[in-house]
């Protein structure tokens, strides 16, 4: 369980977060969408500790995650972009993390590299490996060590569509294991086959949280990209 | 936890084109020198000379690059159960080590070889090479971590090289004459230890006795402090050159949002 409580963060003078509360249940997974510059990467980022609100609590599995590396203990992280140092191979990267977390992976890591077909590239530089095997690599860092927490910053993007296929074989495996899943993408089609619930934000502040078939009713739309689409004009509206 | 992490950062860097680079620049350099020019004077004045110009030119643009290069990684290495300290101080050492390698094995190989590497001179050169790799790539990590742009970054790195190693001179210089009739030791002094790259070029003169080469701010210095105390005093001056752009960089980097 991941718990949001009054988060302000400010840039300057340009309030990113305002007043946001919310709750990510274990064992399901929550899509964090909204707009470009609405706040989704910062709130993200302040769960993992990138980023140090102004006001505000973050607690993951009742331990405060604000200026505490030990938050992220059982939290993985998964970046949009995997860029890692170049001189590294890819097995030394995952060994780094594997040396910085001192924990056993249990076979997680081996079954992870087979299932993402990462075995003919894991002696290979890191510069020498295309986007799409860089994400791979970023996938197995972040569910190696089968986190409770989850949080995956557009996971498929640069993915073939057998390995994302496999990442949301892997979202689902994790959630149904109890993991809190936390996912930005801007493909709503795919939100909508993975996310049991829906955070969306518009302008630093939540206008919805709840689960997917209450968003459907509450909007009268029949797909969350419908759904979506009407909460950006209502929220622009509102605006104007 | 951090010797973990420098192991893989100093693989990385050690590994790139740029250390093998700087290693053969100085390999080249030094072998050059020694075999155009007649003497050990003349041959450790024309390395000081690359050495005060190059490193801390090389440390600040590289040391900003690099840390910027490496954004992505460092929000990799902050989302994992970390200390921020250890990171920075992984990511610090990880960049420094190499090039320091580089350096003295480029610099130490052909003057062993020549049989000069034991001469004070040599060995205070190299010192003082040691010295300022440290000193810039602390400054540079301060830029880096503080100015968010990376054009930015780079333009301020380069300021504060133009200025520490090419304009600062010119400003003592020019103190110096306008106050002429005035006793200037004191403020001299502090000039001088404002400046990490004077402070290099006064230990590796001092060890020379060519106060003529030091201009005035040398010769106030071993007239001042006596050869021993100088040098003490200069190489303490760079160690707090050392320590506190490495401190304000941490603290900088502790507090940042990535």
């Amino acid at each position: 369980m991941i718990t949001l409580h009054h988060l302000h963060k400010h840039f300057d003078s340009h309030h990113v977060l305002k007043d946001v509360s919310l709750d990510f249940p274990s064992g399901t997974v929550t899509a964090v969408i909204g707009p470009n510059g609405s706040g989704k990467t910062t709130m993200m980022k302040s769960i993992l500790g990138l980023v140090t609100p102004d006001q505000g609590q973050i607690t993951v599995h009742g331990v405060s995650a604000i200026n505490n590396a030990a938050s992220r203990e059982r939290m993985g992280y998964m970046a949009q972009i995997a860029r890692y140092p170049e001189n590294l191979t890819a097995q030394e990267v995952i060994d780094m993390v594997k040396g910085l977390r001192q924990l056993e992976t249990n076979g997680a890591m081996a079954a992870l590299v087979d299932r993402f077909d990462l075995g003919p590239h894991l002696n290979k530089p890191m510069r020498t490996l295309s986007g799409g095997t860089r994400q791979k690599v970023g996938a197995v860092i972040a569910m190696m060590y089968s986190p409770t927490a989850l949080l995956l910053d557009e996971p498929t993007a640069g993915l073939d569509p057998i390995a994302s296929e496999r990442l949301k074989t892997e979202i689902a495996r994790h959630r149904d294991g109890g993991a809190t899943v936390l996912i930005t993408s801007h493909i709503l089609s795919e939100i909508q086959e993975l996310a049991d619930r829906v955070a969306y934000l518009h302008e630093g502040r939540v206008l919805y949280s709840g689960d997917v078939p209450s968003l459907l009713a509450r909007t009268g739309a029949d797909s969350l990209q419908r759904a979506i689409a009407h909460m950006m004009t209502s929220a622009n509206e509102v605006q104007a | 936890m951090m010797t973990r992490l420098l192991g893989f950062v100093l693989r990385d860097i050690a590994r790139g084109r740029w250390v093998i680079l700087y290693f053969g620049f100085f390999l080249v350099a030094t072998e050059g020198l020694l075999y155009f020019t007649a003497g050990e004077a003349k041959t450790v004045v024309g390395l000081m000379n690359i050495v005060l110009m190059l490193i801390p030119l090389a440390a600040l643009m590289f040391g900003t690059l690099h840390l910027h290069h490496s954004r992505d990684f460092i929000e990799l290495m902050l989302s994992q159960p970390v200390k921020r300290f250890t990171i920075y101080s992984a990511l610090y050492f990880g960049v420094v080590l190499p090039f320091l390698g580089a350096f003295v094995l480029g610099t130490a190989i052909p003057t062993a070889i020549h049989g000069m590497l034991t001469s004070p001179s040599v060995l205070s050169l190299l010192a003082t090479g040691v010295a300022l790799t440290l000193v810039f790539f602390a400054i540079a990590f301060v830029v880096a971590v503080k100015i968010n742009d990376k054009a930015a970054s780079m333009g301020m790195a380069f300021i504060i090289w133009l200025a520490s190693a090419v304009l600062y001179d010119g400003l003592v210089l020019a103190v110096t004459v306008w106050y002429a009739d005035y006793p200037l030791e004191t403020a001299t002094i502090a000039m001088v230890a404002a400046n990490p790259i004077d402070l290099a070029r006064i230990i590796v003169m001092l060890t020379f006795d060519y106060v003529a080469l030091m201009g005035y701010t040398g010769a106030v210095f071993q007239n001042f402090f006596g050869e021993a105390l100088g040098i003490t005093v200069s190489a303490l001056s760079l160690g707090l050159w050392t320590v506190i752009p490495f401190w304000i960089g941490a603290r900088a980097f502790a507090k940042k949002d990535w």
